[in-house]
């Protein structure tokens, strides 16, 4: 291909360039917002640049924003979602590695079915296990607690990272495991030692797509967690559906950006090691 | 170092499938064990259980005097060289040999000592800091081994060792393993689905097929004296032909009845009358080597049966060329000096030496003589 712009390729990067902009056009619209005054907002162009930019929006969205009653801005709800999700994303990952290990390493009578009715459980809508759940949560006293939140977002998440776990495992030859049965290794020291230093690749896919899904969830967070426990998602929805006073929707673009960031922040920090392991992987003798 | 018994040891999976039907091998002390024959026909199966990686359904396992059944692989003094090699991908060389001794708690010094022995017996002293994933097949081979030797068992499992090799290297490793053997005179155990290997490596030699071990004895006993025509089939390259044909009276005793598109020949066979007289007039089929047809130059000897038979094909392979002509309707590979190969097409004369011919039952594949 000696002519790299020929006509073919000029409408490739045309239909990229377009489906770029499409893509983009709401996240600028969003930041630009975001830094407006109201009175800009009202005179301006949805597309224009501020006049001034102004943090102001900012501040008012992070500290002092009302969702309903109560006007302590996001910041509260974003601890709130980071208490809820680190810890679910740990435990849940860590359940999943060993889940993983067990059902295509040390196949027992009966894993293969243990591992379809796990894997059932990826299919189950939200929506089927609310009543269920909240019962249940109840009956343990963790009703409108993250720690409730925590426990059925590990509960669900498990069936997902199981299947990770268990499809990365199934790839590495179980012969590892039988030289290491027979260096006289157990159960624990050949996970910990020969399974999970090759695991990396597989730790960050789990992670963000955990990271995303819990720190995202909605459904689960409106039910199972009211008021002071209530993680972002639920407050962003609050906050923009106040309908007090002036919509304010410089506070409202700031309070979805401040929501979205740590998902944004997990995929540009992992997903370059995630590429970085898969390629390390890669490279065969 | 140990002798290995094996009674009577069978294996049947949940789903009711039999792997091995009774299984009896035994070798003494220092003896190298091959258990070779087609896939499925259960000897990797057979080698995770003498290492207990796999249960046993019944009959017993003993290496030395112990009875191995219920050990748990750590337990019964073994070491495995796997197929794949099975180095722990995130250590090093040293820590890939080092690790089962550290599991054994063996004290540092001495680790490092072994470690040390075993690189340098198998010169990889220069890899030790290296990870797996930067050695070359050869190399990996050679840490594989090194881990297992480190550990001095009684007895050394091998699992097709040799088959991600490239051809020239296979070779090379394989007198590798023949000399380590000779100078440890350790009990080795050899999975090969490879004929040659068992061949050249093996002091005993275990064919097996369906579960069944078909013949148990020396290379050369299995090689001279196949039990059935499978064994005689598997053994050899190019392998043992097999023509079908009649069993007749001959001068001196019995013969067999051979035709070319030429003619026909009657050969005597070496066998006792007695033996073949119930087989007069019948079928069978007579098995004979490739190097035992050929042409009079390389018979060296006076006096063999004879004939002028039509050249279908040659592939000369440097030391000789085979000749694959056509007897009773079955193609026959002869073995001829490469000089006195005539061209396709032509007629040439092969000489039978018919001393270490074989017979077998045509229905039951058993080895009538």
């Amino acid at each position: 291909m000696a002519n790299k712009l020929s006509i073919g390729r000029l409408l490739v990067y045309a239909a990229l360039a377009l489906v770029a902009l499409y893509y983009l056009l709401p996240l600028y619209v969003m930041l630009t917002t975001s830094f407006k005054t109201l009175d800009d907002i009202r005179q301006g162009n949805l597309l224009s640049l501020p006049h001034a930019w102004d943090g102001g929006a900012w501040a008012k969205a992070w500290a002092s924003a009302c969702t309903g009653i109560e006007c302590g801005g996001m910041k509260g709800f974003f601890w709130n979602s980071v208490k809820m999700t680190v810890p679910a994303v740990l435990i849940s990952t860590m359940i999943g590695a060993v889940n993983g290990y067990v059902v295509s390493m040390w196949r027992f009578k009966g894993s293969d079915a243990l591992f379809t009715l796990l894997l059932v459980g990826c299919f189950i809508p939200f929506q089927v296990v609310l009543l269920p759940m909240a019962q249940l949560l109840g009956w343990l006293g963790l009703a409108n607690t993250t720690a409730g939140l925590v426990l059925v977002h590990v509960i669900y998440g498990t069936a997902f990272t199981t299947l990770f776990f268990r499809n990365f495992y199934v790839t590495v030859p179980d012969e590892l495991v039988k030289a290491g049965r027979i260096d006289g290794a157990g159960f624990w020291t050949i996970f910990f030692r020969i399974l999970l230093p090759v695991s990396g690749p597989i730790f960050v896919v789990c992670v963000i797509w955990q990271f995303t899904q819990i720190w995202n969830d909605f459904l689960f967070g409106v039910v199972f967690a009211a008021g002071e426990a209530q993680p972002i998602t639920v407050a962003l929805n609050n906050l923009v559906n106040t309908s007090t006073g002036v919509k304010e929707y410089n506070v409202d673009m700031a309070s979805a950006i401040i929501a979205a960031l740590p998902t944004l922040f997990v995929y540009m920090v992992a997903g370059r090691y995630f590429v970085r392991g898969l390629t390390a992987g890669a490279v065969k003798g | 170092m140990a002798s290995l018994s094996i009674d009577n040891v069978c294996k049947t999976y949940n789903n009711g499938t039999d792997v091995l039907k009774g299984i009896d091998i035994a070798i003494d002390d220092g003896q190298f064990l091959i258990l070779v024959g087609p896939s499925g026909c259960g000897k990797s199966t057979l080698l995770n259980m003498i290492a207990g990686l796999d249960d046993i359904s019944s009959g017993d396992i003993r290496i030395g005097a112990r009875r191995v059944n219920d050990l748990s692989p750590k337990d019964r003094d073994i070491a495995m060289v796997f197929q794949s090699y099975a180095l722990y991908p995130s250590m090093s060389v040293r820590q890939n040999i080092s690790f089962g001794l550290e599991i054994r708690k063996q004290p540092k010094a001495e680790i490092d000592a072994t470690v040390n022995r075993v690189a340098e017996m198998l010169q990889i002293t220069h890899l030790l800091d290296r990870k797996p994933s930067q050695l070359s097949g050869g190399q990996r081979q050679r840490v594989a081994m090194g881990r297992a030797l480190a550990r001095n068992p009684s007895i050394f499992l091998f699992d097709e060792p040799l088959s991600n090799l490239d051809a020239k290297l296979r070779v090379e490793m394989r007198t590798e393993i023949k000399l380590m053997h000779q100078r440890l005179k350790s009990t080795i155990v050899y999975v090969t689905h490879d004929q040659i290997e068992a061949m050249t490596l093996g002091d005993r030699i275990a064919v097996m097929k369906d579960g069944i071990v078909q013949q148990f004895g020396s290379p050369q006993e299995i090689y001279d004296n196949p039990a059935n025509l499978f064994v005689a089939g598997f053994i050899g390259s190019p392998s043992m032909n097999f023509i079908p044909a009649t069993v007749v009276e001959a001068p001196g005793g019995l013969g067999v009845k051979v035709c070319d598109d030429h003619g026909c020949v009657v050969l005597p066979l070496p066998h006792d009358r007695a033996k073949l007289s119930a087989w007069i007039g019948k079928e069978v089929i007579f098995g004979i080597r490739p190097e035992q047809i050929t042409d009079a130059r390389t018979a060296h000897r006076e006096g063999l049966p004879q004939m002028d038979c039509h050249v279908k094909v040659i592939e000369p392979t440097g030391p000789d060329t085979l000749i694959f002509v056509t007897l009773n309707d079955t193609k026959v590979c002869c073995r001829a000096h490469p000089t006195e190969a005539k061209r396709p097409g032509d007629a040439m004369q092969l000489v039978f030496d018919v001393s270490k011919a074989v017979l077998f039952d045509p229905k039951t594949e058993v080895r009538i003589a």
